[in-house]
């Protein structure tokens, strides 16, 4: 039993065992009818969110001054895609390698899934010092409830002081669900991260990139963000680098998952990269006219080993899925490279690519919107320049 | 089939314009509209209600006086009553103390099946909310909802947009769904005979007193996360514009992009 916090209120109690399927560190049993649960329990609360008759009390402790110190190293969670590390992942691994060092601390990378052992020197490379390892078949899938629950009970027992997640579609679901749970505070997509005084300085854009905030959480532990994929820059690799790795045994019921996965559907070429991991992103509007003229912005993006995305209006039309889709209802993308071809660049679309390092758009119209936050425009015909872009760009990257 | 659906009014920022001189935002002029994701999860919510055939759809939201006219909107749009959480107390709320102001809100409504919420604000844009008040209800979340169905009274077909593409997940209920418009969705104005018939419908207003609750961890003062700066980013340059024709501007147009740092690191 932990010396604080969580008690089976034995009157309410009916034995139903809901909790022990519940539990994913086999903490729980039943003994004369009433739930047990002992040292292994991590204070995750997934015995509290199942229990139907409100026979569990969780009351997690207030931190103090002295306490928040007690609170060491950098985390951040490892997001895997098509069993491989996903390049966010080591833009954050990198990030918290300077800021872990800023405060004279280590970095730490939780690593969940089916078999994932063998990432811990893959991810090692980019600074990180610990692996927290948690393995099981039905971890293979994201699914929140589990990994919000280990994530959870991980963070409980080793206490670190930041934790940074992906600001991706499973880090934003997974972030807030783990904070919320911990009663601490939590930044969404960050584009800056520093230390201030000893803080975490949490930079992000609000109303639509218009406005920057500079955040802090001051009083709670761990302080955690998520941060936007393609922002933080990945350093050099060490592969002689060796991270110490600790096991988190984990013991889960498949009978116990609220939210099942009955399919996976990929919209997205296999092989190629996702939108919000793309160095390049060449994107198609309604000057492109029909499905068919994607391809040469497909060609194009062959040659420069960009990944094609989309307006609105070409999603709307139906001439590409809609997870291709940048902009207010589609992703916020932020490449070092954004080419807009035959989009006019409503403020809908800008919030989704506008902090791209660099806006190239091509349009026939002098007066699109698009130019008003393009590096360098060209006013004329895609289907011309577009083809002649991509010789040109043939000849000189295979000479090289 | 007990439907909630939380809502946000938010100034318009696609109206939102950033004074070229000083750099600050221009807020006069700008119009409180309902968060473009929220209008169309509480159209979803009437839509699976008829479906259905039986329940009710409550919308409820933290805001101040004004944001009556966003609750005024969904309750033409078909919601059945509304409750306005107001109170100065709640002012500058992060996202778990909004979350915590919803969920007494909610448990004091009494049991429920659904809790929908627009994926995220186009003011703040953080996501947040939904995810953290599914934590303090107890129940499971999915974002990124694209599409859900009703099976039978007890269970949802749902379509979660993932990077590569939709999961199809089957889920048990309570849940709370925080949804995605489909790219073609145009938030419309309801007939007029709605908005008049919504001016009839239930609609409370509960302050700290009626909500209960802690009072500490309400508003700025319960908020984890504290803003200690806000500015305007550094102004993007001007455009430079290739004046050649098409070929020729090819060319240009190939020069600077194979001095661009994401193809020459290659």
């Amino acid at each position: 039993m932990n010396d604080v916090g969580i008690e089976v209120i034995l009157d309410k109690c009916t034995g139903c065992a809901l909790c022990v399927k519940a539990c994913p560190f086999a903490a729980i049993k039943i003994k004369d009818k009433k739930a047990i649960i002992d040292e292994n329990c991590t204070l995750c609360g997934s015995c509290v969110d199942i229990c139907k008759f409100d026979a569990i009390n969780l009351e997690r402790p207030k931190l103090s001054d002295k306490d928040l110190s007690m609170y060491k190293d950098v985390w951040i969670f490892v997001e895997l895609r098509n069993k491989e590390i996903k390049k966010v992942s080591m833009e954050l691994a990198s990030k918290a390698r300077e800021i872990a060092d800023t405060l004279k601390q280590k970095v730490g990378a939780v690593i969940l899934g089916e078999k994932v052992r063998h990432f811990c020197d893959d991810i090692a490379a980019y600074g990180v010092d610990i692996t927290y390892i948690a393995e099981n078949e039905n971890l293979e899938d994201y699914n929140t409830s589990n990994y919000a629950s280990i994530l959870t009970g991980i963070i409980m027992k080793y206490k670190p002081n930041i934790v940074l997640f992906p600001a991706t579609h499973m880090g934003r679901d997974l972030a807030p669900r783990v904070a919320a749970t911990l009663k601490v505070g939590l930044t969404a997509d960050c584009t800056g991260l520093s230390i201030k005084d000893g803080l975490l300085l949490q930079t992000r854009p609000a109303f639509g990139g218009n406005i920057m905030a500079d955040i802090i959480s001051p009083n709670t532990r761990p302080q955690m963000a998520t941060i936007r994929p393609n922002v933080m820059k990945i350093q050099n690799p060490d592969s002689s680098r060796k991270a110490e790795s600790i096991s988190i045994p984990v013991d889960l019921d498949a009978n116990a998952m609220k939210i099942t996965i009955k399919e996976i559907v990929n919209t997205t070429k296999s092989g190629t990269k996702s939108l919000d991991e793309a160095d390049i992103i060449i994107s198609g509007g309604r000057g492109i006219g029909s499905p068919e003229n994607f391809k040469i912005l497909e060609e194009l993006a062959e040659t420069i080993n960009g990944v094609v995305g989309a307006s609105r209006a070409a999603v709307d039309a139906g001439w590409r899925p809609r997870s291709d889709q940048v902009g207010q209802s589609g992703k916020t993308v932020s490449p070092k490279l954004y080419i807009a071809c035959g989009i006019s660049g409503k403020i809908q679309h800008q919030v989704g690519m506008k902090s791209s390092d660099t806006i190239i758009a091509i349009n026939t119209d002098p007066e699109a919107p698009i130019f008003d936050i393009a590096d360098c425009g060209i006013v004329g015909d895609l289907f011309e320049i577009i083809p002649a872009l991509n010789e040109e760009l043939k000849k000189n990257l295979t000479k090289g | 089939m007990k439907i909630i659906a939380c809502i946000k009014q938010v100034p318009d920022t696609t109206e939102v314009k950033v004074d070229p001189k000083t750099h600050t935002l221009i807020r006069d002029g700008v119009p409180s509209i309902l968060n473009p994701y929220d209008h169309y999860a509480v159209e979803e919510c009437v839509r699976i209600k008829e479906e259905v055939g039986e329940g009710s759809v409550t919308v409820i939201t933290m805001g101040p006086p004004q944001a009556r006219s966003a609750l005024l909107r969904c309750l033409a749009l078909g919601a059945d009553d509304a409750v306005l959480i107001s109170d100065k107390a709640f002012a500058g709320s992060d996202t778990w103390a909004t979350a915590y102001t919803l969920s007494l809100a909610i448990k004091k409504l009494g049991s429920f099946d659904i809790v929908f919420c627009g994926q995220q604000a186009i003011d703040g844009d953080t996501a947040q909310v939904g995810p953290e008040l599914a934590q303090q209800l107890g129940i499971p979340q999915v974002t990124y909802v694209e599409k859900v169905e009703i099976n039978d009274k007890h269970k949802l077909t749902i379509h979660k947009q993932t990077e590569d593409g939709y999961h199809i997940l089957e889920a048990k209920l309570p849940i709370l769904l925080a949804l995605l418009p489909p790219s073609s969705f145009q938030p419309e104005h309801p007939p007029m005979s709605s908005i008049l018939k919504a001016k009839k419908k239930p609609f409370n207003v509960w302050d700290i007193e009626i909500l209960g609750g802690d009072k500490s961890r309400f508003g700025l003062e319960g908020s984890f996360t504290q803003v200690i700066k806000t500015y305007t980013p550094p102004p993007r340059g001007e455009c430079e514009f290739i004046e050649h024709d098409s070929k020729e501007a090819a060319k240009k147009l190939s020069e600077i992009l194979l001095k661009h740092e994401a193809l020459s690191k290659r």
